[in-house]
Parts: C-alpha cells; structure tokens; sequence
C-alpha cells in the first residue's frame, strides 16, 4: 500500500502544541502521537532534533531547565516568531508538489506508455488491493469501539484517499476503453482493438 | 438455449447449494450487426449469507448480470441457478414463484405499485404467498421500521419524496425470508447519510437472515461494506478480492 506523503509538518505540530503553552520533549511527543490518533509515531531523537531547529531558527526558545523531576528536563516555549510561522502555517495550502506526483498516477501512466492491455492489468489489481484494503478498514471500524476522534478521522481520511484513487482508477479504465484506436497501427483501422482484447 | 451437462453444480441442490450459481453463462442481445455481447462467459458462485458487490464500468454487464440472478432474463448459453435450482429448467409459474419468494430486489427505478400504500405494497409479496394479512403487516411494519419508516404508512407512493420511496422498495425486498437479494444501484436517489443507513441496513441482512446479498455500485464506499468485490470488464469477471487474480501467470514482467 502505498505511504501518503506527511514530510515536513512535524515542525509546525510541535509548534501548534507549544502554542497552547510551554512543554518538555517528551511531553510533546506523547501529546503529538495522541492528536495523530497514534498512526504518525515520533522518536524522541526526532522531537530533539526538529527542536534544536526550531530554536536555531528563533521559532523556539528553551524556557528554564526544571530540577524537580529528576533528570533535569529543557522545557520550550513558542517565541514572537514561532507564533506567526504557526499563522503562516495554518493558512497555507497543503500540497504534496504541484504538479500532483503520487505513485500511483505514475504507475498507471507508465503502465498505459506499454501498452492498453498491460494498463489494464495495472489497473484491475491496483483496484482490487484498494478495495481489499477499504474493506478492511471498514471491518476494523465494525469490530472496534470508543476509537478517539483523532483515530477516527486519521481512518476517515485514508478512506476518502482510496475512494478517490478508486475513482481516479474508474475514469483510466473508461477512457482506456473508449478512446478511438490509434491511427496508422493496421490498414483496416477500425476495431483491431475491441478484437485484440 | 444451449444445455451443457458438464457444467451441473457440484453440489447436491438439498445439501449446502450457493445462493446463485454461474456456469459459463454468456448473454447476447440482438443480432447479426446489432449484436451485444453483455456477458461472455461468466462462472461465479455466491454462497448464501454473503454479501458481495459487483463493480465495473457502465456497460460492463453488472445489470444483466443481476437480471440473469433474479431469474428475470435467459441466459443465451451457460447455466444459471438460483436456490439451488436450474432457472432454464423451470415453468413459467416455477419460476414466478422463484422470483417470488427467494428473491428480493432493489432497483434504482422504483417499482412500487400506486395504487397501494406504503404497508400494503411491502406486506403484498407475503399475502401472495398465502401469509395472513394481519402478520403480514405486522412483519411488513417490521420491515419499514428497520429502513426508518414509522408512520404515515398509510399513505401511497406518490405521497413519499424520491428517497423514502426507495426504502419502502427496500423494505419489500426484505420482507420475509428470500434467499437473494438483489440491488441494483440502490442509493441512486438517496443523500449520503441515507445511502450510507441503507448500505449498512443491506450489510446486517447476511448475518441477519443468512440471506446473499449481491449489490452493483460504482462507489467503492458502499462496495467496502462487503465481503467480497467481483469487477467485471467486457462482460467478463477481471478480478474478485475473494480470489485475486494478481499479476496473473509470469506477474508484471
């Protein structure tokens, strides 16, 4: 199955968590895991990384080192700067990179490149295992109770993803099918084809 | 029509028959020039209780696929059987009596009678069937209710929008105890929360009723609802998720 692209947002989610107030690494991995429904796990390493940048950057500023709870912990607080990255943030589109690249796309169109048939084929499986997994998640969302919000809307947009890739893959299909033989192939130009499937 | 008798089920029809059963069945439509080829050689086996969407392109053979199901049309060659039984085999009044009593539909046109009301035209195909008309009313309230029809069932056809008088279509497709139901693009006419109601509605009849329900859609939402996915291209079965085909002998090379 194939990874829809997340890259880069792990900055401005820790930058959208210390807005609402100052908080250790490890607090901001946990509470970021929780507000991903738990599909988008972090490794600390990776928290203190995006954080050392954050602060390089002037986006995040290292408020005091706490000695009560032992070992002492960095806490971070959001700076000027970091609040109005997070504006810029939350106004921005989301875009993977346009133009759309996604490897299904190129599959496909790769797959017409070598031939109709082979792009059918491409097509017919490419369906078949979307909805093989559409039908799983919609079994798992049957069977489980008290999923968190967060969970459930992760789910909600893996679904809708597919269910356009499904479509997408509908309309291939169709124009595949309907599209008029390729000129100058074969003298009799009209229905080799129909015939040759 | 042609009669193949290597192509009997292998299954004894009193013991464990599929719900629908396809035995290389091909249907044409017209002749010579005008002839359609809308399925060429179809083999498939729908076990009772489950719950199978057909998907493909328009003018794939998902209809006529359905119709064949429901014993409402002939295969041109192949064997048909529903219940267990060979559709080409039986009377006129057999096979009325077929449709009648294993086989619900749903079609996206509705074909409800208007001259009827709401309960009467759900109770109608079990007082056909010799049920006494206070039970079934009773069970054809029952019916009504589980799609989310209550009241005013009184009233006829025309007196419902579009939406509800789909689901009084619905709610006469599972009255009493079939062995198929067949729908057809059911949700055509309905909004999304109702289609989804609906689709979840057909979902809970297998586990419910043990009865197969075999659904064409074009939407992959309403197609995840069930066990299983047989996609048909050119009057022909593609693939199934109940049985991949893959990348096929040699895979993708």
């Amino acid at each position: 199955m194939r990874a829809y692209s997340v890259c880069m947002a792990v900055r401005e989610g820790l930058l959208a968590l210390l807005h609402e107030g100052p908080r250790y690494g490890y607090q901001l991995k946990t509470e970021f895991e929780a507000a991903t429904g738990g599909v988008w796990p972090l490794n600390v390493g990776q928290v203190y990384t995006t954080l050392d940048r954050l602060e390089r950057d002037g986006l995040v500023e290292v408020r005091g080192i706490e000695g009560e709870t032992a070992p002492s912990q960095k806490t971070y607080a959001i700076t000027v700067d970091g609040v109005a990255a997070l504006g810029e943030w939350w106004e921005a589109v989301p875009s993977d990179d346009p133009p759309p690249r996604d490897e299904l796309m190129l599959k496909v169109l790769m797959a017409i490149e070598r031939g109709d048939d082979h792009a059918l084929r491409v097509i017919t499986h490419q369906r078949t295992v979307l909805l093989t997994l559409l039908q799983a998640k919609r079994k798992e969302r049957r069977t489980t109770a008290g999923e968190t919000l967060a969970a459930r809307l992760v789910t909600d947009a893996l679904v809708a993803r597919a269910e356009a890739d499904l479509r997408w893959l509908d309309t291939c299909e169709e124009h595949l099918q309907h599209r008029p033989a390729p000129a100058a192939v074969t003298h009799s130009n009209t229905s080799t084809r129909k015939a040759s499937r | 029509m042609t009669t193949d008798h290597t192509t009997q089920p292998a299954t004894d029809a009193a013991t464990g028959h599929a719900a629908v059963e396809f035995f290389d069945v091909v249907k044409r439509f017209g002749t010579g020039s005008n002839e359609v080829r809308a399925l060429s050689g179809v083999s498939l086996r729908i076990e009772p209780g489950e719950f199978v969407a057909i998907m493909g392109p328009s003018g794939c053979g998902k209809s006529t696929l359905l119709h064949l199901a429901g014993g409402m049309e002939d295969a041109t060659a192949g064997r048909v059987y529903v219940a267990g039984r060979d559709v080409a085999d039986m009377s006129i009044t057999d096979r009325a009596a077929l449709r009648r009593r294993e086989v619900g539909y749903v079609f996206q046109r509705l074909n409800l009678l208007a001259s009827l009301t709401a309960l009467e035209n759900v109770s109608l195909p079990l007082e056909l069937e010799g049920v006494g008309a206070k039970q079934a009313r009773a069970r054809a309230r029952e019916a009504l209710a589980a799609v989310g029809l209550d009241h005013r069932l009184d009233r006829y056809p025309d007196d419902f929008s579009g939406g509800q008088q789909q689901r009084i279509a619905i709610a006469r497709a599972i009255v009493g105890e079939r062995s198929v139901l067949l729908a057809d693009e059911p949700t055509g006419s309905l909004d999304t929360v109702t289609s989804d109601a609906v689709i979840e509605l057909l979902a809970g009849l297998p586990a419910q009723f043990g009865t197969a329900v075999v659904l064409v859609t074009h939407e992959p939402r309403f197609a995840s609802w069930t066990d299983r996915v047989v996609f048909l291209r050119d009057g022909r079965i593609v693939d199934d998720t109940a049985h991949p085909v893959g990348a096929g002998v040699g895979g993708f090379r």
